[in-house]
């Protein structure tokens, strides 16, 4: 699906808060299209460098360009889908209400609004469930109801800060083939994850590792360069860990 | 239109959470009623010994509304005050009386001052001072001290509330993070603050509307001027609580933290609102009065309510109230750039 026009440009990127360096000197394209993933455990940077992409954070030094245009920029957030690491939905109201909120923020309304709505429920199958307090929903749920709501406004671009936490292996494949279905049409699709074989998922991979960028490629690429046979092999590799 | 979405969903919210609900609007109306029960409740009754009264001098005096005990010397009616029997005593030594307090509780000690002087009364010629008539400009001599404090309180409870609900919501915004679910939405950060206010501000004008109609109707509290004045205070007051507690609740990390706000916020704010008589406040502290929002409120609210006053007296405080309001909405913005510098 992707081509070589690159929608995203990070640019010698470095960011820290306060003394601590979270990001040192990050350069990285990502063509339109692609499905990319972030690969690194916890702490490497991965959630701070998305953040960045959606103009939530300020990078100290470097750029980052969005549809080539410098970030941060409210027009180019509309273009953009995000789903953060928390679920961030209001628990008291029901599943339709946050997603009509959610949705009339991005300008969506009336019956345009509804059609998205059973669309994107449909997507994450929760479809049962539209009018149930979020109060009553469990964590997977929550979670899938999270990227409805990153989905409803039919961004071009999705930036999705690990997706499938939580969500069960049934439900994590039904999930990747919308993400699938989804990149079909068009959508490019950055996924965070600390989960090495759901990093096999995606098109292109990135590897981070205490805010630095090890290695780029594609999954095949990877294993092939350290002559390995998982991603988790190459990752060491790259770490400088023989394994 | 964004604000719309923003507004009628934090009404769902507050609709939503019963608990809260009641808490706006309950809690004032049984602190405002129980307050009324213990001001405006009956008039101590003094508990006076008399000591070797000569009997002609007895059937000159107005022993009313007062327990009284005579005791043949002195002696006695001390160990009475000892033992908290007596509040005081009058003693008469060759028909000069001279009185003896308990002394410990200053209401009680006036109360029992007054019943003398009363008791006293028919003893005094025709024509001095205490047969002077007395008019009064606001007020009357039935008004009682709930009357002066109600407006007061009115205007506190509204403010303590507004804050700290909005404070909390706006808090649990943060840490759930839909805050950054908003701003990584096209909604400017003035849409999330007027959508805040607009909220709020609706939720406000019905609490306020049920509190005050309580306030006057049932508990029958002093109301010489009009109630729309009463309203526009109150909203303007919840305003500048709400650009506030929203505003403090960005330097507090969790829901504790933002309650840790109230002895230092709230609770000196009363001192300065005008239950206390402001100028014997000392002088190194009263300073701090106009610097307070409640200080404007209740001012206006009293003058309202206890005075009649109209437009003409109050939009002054009215004034300063929307300048702190708009204060505290500029800082509001300013704070939220920690979140997104656009």
């Amino acid at each position: 699906m992707s081509s070589n026009e690159s929608i995203i440009s990070i640019q010698n990127v470095s960011k820290a808060f306060g003394k601590q360096e979270v990001l040192t000197d990050i350069s990285l394209d990502i063509n339109k299209g692609e499905i990319f993933g972030l690969l690194g455990p916890s702490g490497a940077g991965k959630t701070t460098l998305v953040k960045m992409l959606i103009g939530l954070e300020i990078p100290n030094r470097g750029e980052n360009f969005l549809f080539h245009e410098k970030m941060p920029s409210l027009k180019l957030i509309e273009r953009v889908g995000y789903m953060a690491q928390s679920d961030a939905l209001y628990g008291e109201l029901s599943a339709k209400e946050n997603l009509e909120f959610f949705g009339s923020l991005f300008g969506l309304k009336g019956k345009m609004l509804q059609g998205r709505i059973r669309e994107v429920m449909d997507v994450v199958q929760l479809t049962d469930h539209v009018n149930k307090s979020v109060h009553n929903y469990s964590g997977g749920m929550k979670r899938r109801l999270s990227l409805a709501i990153a989905l409803l406004h039919e961004p071009e671009l999705l930036i999705l800060d690990e997706p499938t936490v939580g969500i069960d292996p049934v439900l994590r494949k039904s999930i990747w083939d919308a993400f699938y279905e989804l990149n079909a049409k068009g959508t490019t699709i950055i996924v965070t994850t600390h989960v090495m074989g759901e990093a096999e998922k995606c098109h292109r991979l990135a590897l981070l590792r205490d805010g630095g960028l090890i290695a780029v490629g594609t999954p095949d690429e990877l294993k092939e360069n350290t002559n390995s046979s998982s991603i988790e092999e190459a990752f060491l590799v790259y770490g400088g860990v023989n394994a | 239109m964004r604000v719309r979405a923003l507004f009628i969903r934090i009404l769902r919210q507050i609709i939503r959470d019963k608990r809260t609900m009641a808490l706006l609007i309950f809690a004032p109306i049984l602190i405002l009623t129980m307050l009324h029960l213990v001001f405006n409740g009956d008039d101590y009754v003094p508990k006076v010994g008399l000591v070797e009264i000569p009997e002609a001098l007895e059937a000159q005096l107005n022993l009313d509304d007062a327990e009284i005990t005579k005791y043949s010397d002195e002696g006695t009616a001390k160990t009475a005050i000892e033992e908290q029997i007596l509040d005081g005593y009058i003693v008469f030594d060759k028909n000069i009386p001279s009185i003896v307090l308990e002394g410990s509780d200053p209401n009680v000690n006036g109360a029992t001052m007054r019943w003398i002087q009363e008791a006293f009364k028919p003893l005094q010629p025709a024509g001095t001072a205490s047969d002077l008539e007395i008019e009064y400009v606001h007020g009357s001599d039935d008004m009682g001290q709930f009357d002066y404090f109600g407006p007061v309180l009115l205007g506190f409870f509204i403010f303590f509330f507004v804050f700290l609900i909005a404070g909390v919501s706006f808090l649990r915004e943060r840490t759930t993070g839909t805050l950054e679910r908003l701003l990584s939405s096209p909604l400017r950060k003035w849409e999330i603050v007027v959508g805040y206010i607009v909220g709020f501000g609706i939720f406000t004008v019905i609490q306020s509307t049920i509190i005050v109609s309580y306030a006057i109707y049932v508990l029958g509290m002093l109301m010489e001027g009009a109630f729309i004045y009463v309203l526009l205070i109150t909203l303007a007051l919840s305003f500048t609580a709400l650009t506030l507690g929203t505003l403090l609740s960005a330097f507090a990390n969790n829901e504790l933290q933002m309650i840790q706000f109230i002895p230092i916020v709230i609770v000196p704010q009363i001192f300065f609102s005008g239950l206390f008589n402001l100028e014997t406040i000392s002088e190194w502290l009263n300073w701090i009065g106009p610097f307070t929002p409640l200080y404007y409120a209740a001012d206006a609210l009293r003058n309202v309510m206890v005075r009649g006053a109209g437009w003409d007296e109050i939009y002054l405080n009215l004034l300063v109230l929307i300048g702190f309001s708009v204060f505290f909405v500029i800082l509001n913005i300013l704070a939220l750039r920690k979140y997104r510098k656009i």
